[in-house]
């Protein structure tokens, strides 16, 4: 495949809408005296480390004086999603999306920031003059990439993300910029989810098979297992879904926001006796599955929602007996898809295997360098 | 290869023994000959592809891919056939470019993308509607945001540009919807005629065609071992129960037919009679003994019956007829490549049933070896000469089912037992003895003589009927086994591992050391692992001594408070004790299992090492 040499020439190759024009200053002007002092009023562009860099809370931007899913409690935090290693309770102000800041709040409670700003979806916003623009990720319900700009330096973060298609949450869009944040949780070219379809189908093909069990589908309770019921939904599966505890408030959540989840019911004893889940769905947070709540079912498949669980040994270590290829983190493909896509200047990398993604970059002529944040889990899906 | 990959996939993760028999009986169900038939040999270990090798794979990829990554992959994922299949760039499944990414192969139209940033306060800009403002059928439509065809699957780790045509038909869905599967028969048969120099290339182009998990069970396929966790045995179980018979019958035609078992099939389906046997020297299922039970012997009469020495090596039958030599282990399984120092001595016409034992040349005749140095000829496919001469392997025979064409099997033991000494006696006696009788009056006198065994590696006793004819499995009252109490220690639980299948809400895995160091400075070393021997009732108990005890969590496995003053100690019992290099504490534990809880025990009550270090010298 042929690489087109330079940012602008492959942002061209692909119809990419030039990045707006911001008149930049690159000389000296006349105005400041007669030949003395030759740039008092020079303009330069603004460096990228200059309007976003890593300090002790986080990703921070000196000019807007505000932090990027801080892990650490901060003034002013921008947060991209509700997932808790991105967003944590206790900052000044909040800003985020809506749906963001609800789940925020069904988490930590209503005190969860002393101040909040709802963030609308592409439209731009100044923070202490930095334009802020927060853009759909395709990772959960609400997540954003926040896109941050000054004086001609366009940064994307783009929080966590996926490019596939996701029954709830809006989809992924990419913004032309100078410098990409990405992820890369699943930045390995052994990780390649296949189609969520063949997921579903292998849980509904071990249901079939498997009439006298209980499929208990281990996914996290923010997202995936509401993502793992609307794809059952989506295929006609219509029975009720059994879900543990700690998914009711968000399934909840999603219900109320128009994803189609169908009829839950609690997975309680109460719902029946340990015959009662014979030949169901239930879906619970996989923490769940090594507790004593587990035992309530009789032996059950144990399925567990994740990226990691294309490879086979991971799988087979955490005891799953079916494992369900579905992630909300983009996988190689779409990883590299979007870089090349999105032609950035230059990439940084955060939490994942930044090798990789680095090593892939360097060979696409596209300059890449890991950014080391701390606290993000490695295992967050 | 669909349905094969499938089958792999599940079996690879069912931990349940009933589970697994499930799913190959519904594949040999749902799969025609003779793909069903490729697919047990694949997993019997009976399908030998010469024509492509492991270090031909790694060049496929390497023609492809950045060397770099690939070996992180490998790196990360530890097993080349799984590597190699998640890391190809194919033209994958067809059910991946149809569902998932059709639109991308289709797409002429470059992809809307955000409008670039306007100045704050302009309301002019077409905005993407936010989700939650949208139904979510509205949603699901926006979902198809394409993404460029060059930039997806196609990474730039990949250095080698694919010639433009094989793309175009990437591009249209129709021409891979019309090519019929690839099937595992084709695979195979088609490897089997091919050269050396043929074979990567077709693998190269399959892989191409197959998605990750058809390219798994290829790589799997083809550079053998599958390492599924599937003995041949369980196989053959999975074929008795497909074909409700009885799995001795399998396993006594099993080595005169070959793989796609087309015959074998038919008989189970119903459709044939059952399959001639064939083959020279074939296997013949074995018999085995009952454990004696509490209050079993009172009721017999010592002199129906003879005793012998239950040697604890593995159980073997030596088989040579018509030319044909062969060493099975007990489940049927052709052991012979192994051990071609006993196959050379098999200069005989019969079926000996025996012990294979490692030995030593003795001032009278053989010396039994110890386990370990059984161990060193064991689980090997082949053996070195140098291995060979260092652990010469001989068999103590037991019985013997065959002599000059006829069939001793119907005779009664003692009848039997006079042949065998015979027979024995004209064999080399340094590949090949009797196991003695061991003479007794009364079933006094013979649990006396169970619990001081002349030597080691004795199990045990085995109690035959005089009058017992040699039949398959385990028929009652004919033949019994004593074994010899196992050796107990107190441990102390250190670490606990969760549990699979049935047991993964459960820790039910423990690891148990003992003290070292002086009074004032106790450690506990780890000595063996253990997962049974508890009841249901015990487990709940432990896992709850577990949870609240928990010091430290690495992954499923937790370390729990081991302390001289606070702890769990549990009474191990085992059969044999080595030394070991492996082990931090020196020794390895033969079949450790829980015994008994020590709720009543303190820790500091536990064994010391030294104890094991003693039973070690006393070459248990």
């Amino acid at each position: 495949m042929d690489i087109p040499e330079s940012a602008a020439a492959r942002r061209s190759a692909r119809h990419l809408p030039e990045r707006p024009r911001v008149f930049k200053l690159r000389f000296p002007t006349l105005f400041s005296g007669l030949g003395l002092g030759v740039c008092s009023t020079y303009v330069r562009p603004m460096r990228a480390a200059e309007l976003l860099h890593v300090d002790d809370r986080g990703l921070y931007c000196p000019p807007g004086d505000f932090h990027i899913d801080p892990m650490r409690q901060v003034p002013r935090a921008l947060v991209t999603h509700g997932h808790s290693d991105h967003a944590r309770p206790g900052h000044g102000a909040v800003m985020a999306t809506r749906e963001t800041l609800d789940i925020m709040g069904l988490r930590y409670g209503p005190g969860f920031a002393a101040a909040t700003q709802v963030a609308t979806p592409s439209e731009t916003v100044a923070v202490n003059g930095v334009s802020v623009t927060f853009l759909p990720a395709g990772h959960v319900l609400g997540s954003a990439q926040i896109a941050v700009e000054k004086d001609g330096m366009r940064i994307v973060v783009s929080g966590d993300y996926k490019r596939r298609a996701d029954p709830t949450c809006a989809p992924f869009a990419p913004m032309a910029c100078d410098v990409f944040i990405t992820e890369a949780t699943f930045g390995l070219p052994v990780f390649r989810h296949p189609p969520d379809g063949e997921e579903i189908g292998k849980l509904l093909a071990s249901v079939a098979r498997f009439p006298e069990r209980t499929h208990l589908v281990g996914a996290y309770a923010l997202g995936k297992a509401q993502r793992v019921i609307a794809l059952l939904r989506q295929v006609g599966y219509d029975r009720p879904i059994f879900i543990h505890g700690a998914l009711e408030k968000l399934c909840g959540y999603y219900a109320a926001q128009g994803v189609e989840l169908g009829p839950l019911l609690p997975a309680t004893v109460e719902a029946g006796g340990k015959g009662a889940f014979s030949g169901e769905i239930v879906v619970g947070p996989p923490s769940a599955f090594a507790d004593r709540w587990a035992r309530r079912f009789a032996d059950p498949v144990s399925c567990f929602a994740s990226g990691w669980m294309r490879v086979r040994q991971r799988a087979k270590q955490r005891g799953v007996e079916l494992p369900l290829i579905l992630s909300d983190h983009a996988d190689w493909d779409e990883l590299t898809a979007t870089i090349a896509e999105i032609a950035p200047g230059e990439v940084w990398i955060t939490h994942g295997r930044e090798e990789a993604l680095q090593r892939w970059c360097e060979l696409a002529g596209i300059p890449a360098r890991p950014l080391h944040l701390a606290g993000f889990e490695d295992e967050a899906e | 290869m669909k349905p094969f990959a499938a089958l792999l996939d599940r079996l690879v993760l069912t931990p349940s023994r009933n589970g697994k028999i499930r799913l190959i009986v519904d594949y040999c169900r749902e799969t025609p000959d003779p793909d069903r038939g490729y697919a047990i040999a694949a997993i019997t270990g009976d399908l030998a592809i010469s024509s492509v090798k492991p270090a031909m794979i790694r060049a496929l990829v390497a023609e492809r891919m950045d060397e770099v990554l690939f070996g992180w992959s490998y790196d990360y994922v530890g097993d080349l056939a799984e590597t190699v299949a998640l890391v190809w760039e194919g033209r994958g499944s067809a059910d991946y470019e149809a569902d998932d990414l059709g639109s991308l192969g289709s797409s002429d139209v470059p992809p809307p993308l955000t409008p670039p940033l306007k100045v704050e306060g302009d309301t002019s800009v077409d905005r993407l509607r936010h989700p939650s403002t949208a139904g979510v059928l509205d949603r699901i439509e926006a979902l198809a945001t394409p993404l460029p065809l060059e930039g997806r699957g196609r990474g730039w780790g990949y250095i080698a540009a694919e010639p433009e045509s094989r793309l175009v038909v990437q591009k249209t869905g129709a021409e891979r919807t019309t090519a019929p599967p690839l099937r595992l028969s084709t695979v195979v048969e088609t490897l089997a005629r091919a050269s050396r120099s043929d074979g990567p290339r077709l693998v190269e182009d399959w892989l191409d065609r197959l998605d990750a998990d058809g390219r798994y069970a290829l790589l799997k396929l083809i550079t053998g071992g599958l390492r599924i966790g599937v003995s041949a045995r369980l196989a053959k179980q999975a074929l008795a129960e497909f074909g409700g018979k009885d799995v001795t019958g399998i396993e006594e035609l099993w080595h005169g037919l070959s793989p796609p078992y087309t015959e074998l099939f038919a008989w189970l389906e119903g459709r044939a009679e059952k399959p001639a046997m064939a083959a020279a020297a074939p296997f013949r299922p074995v018999m085995l003994a009952n454990p004696v039970a509490d209050g079993d012997l009172e009721k017999l009469d010592p002199a129906d019956y003879a005793a012998e020495w239950k040697w604890d090596g593995i159980r073997v039958q030596a088989v040579a007829e018509r030319g044909v030599r062969r060493l099975y282990s007990r489940s049927g399984d052709d052991i012979s490549a192994a051990f071609p120092d006993v196959i050379t001595a098999m200069e005989f016409d019969g079926a000996i049933d025996g012990e294979l034992l490692v030995g030593a040349p003795g001032s009278q005749g053989i010396e039994v070896a110890s386990f370990s140095d059984l161990q060193q000829r064991l689980n090997r496919k082949t053996v070195s000469a140098k291995l060979a001469a260092q652990y010469p392997a001989f068999v103590r025979a037991y019985d013997l089912l065959h002599h000059g064409g006829s069939d001793l099997r119907p005779l009664p033991f003692a009848a039997r037992r006079e042949r065998l000494t015979e027979f024995v006696s004209r064999l080399p006696d340094d590949r090949f003895d009797l196991s003695p009788l061991v003479p007794f009056a009364s079933w006094k006198e013979i649990a006396r003589l169970r619990d001081a065994p002349p030597g080691p590696l004795i199990e045990g006793l085995m109690l035959k009927r005089l009058d017992s004819v040699y039949v398959p499995g385990r028929p009652k009252g004919a033949w019994f086994k004593w074994k010899r109490d196992p050796h107990v220690i107190d441990a102390v639980l250190m670490y606990a591992q969760r549990g699979h299948g049935k047991r993964s809400s459960f820790y039910s895995d423990y690891t148990f050391g003992v003290w070292t160091g002086s009074d004032d400075a106790l450690r506990l070393t780890p000595v063996g692992k253990a997962y049974f021997g508890f009841t249901d009732e015990e487990l709940k108990r432990i896992d709850k001594f577990v949870r609240d005890n928990t010091v430290e969590r690495f992954g499923p496995v937790r370390s729990v408070r081991a302390e001289p003053g606070h702890g769990l100690v549990l009474e191990v019992a085992f059969e044999g004790l080595a030394r070991s290099t492996r082990h931090k504490s020196g020794v390895a534990m033969r079949f450790p299992r829980i015994a008994r809880l020590r709720w009543d025990k303190r820790p500091h009550e536990a064994d010391r090492l030294e104890t094991l270090e003693k039973m070690l010298a006393f070459k248990l």
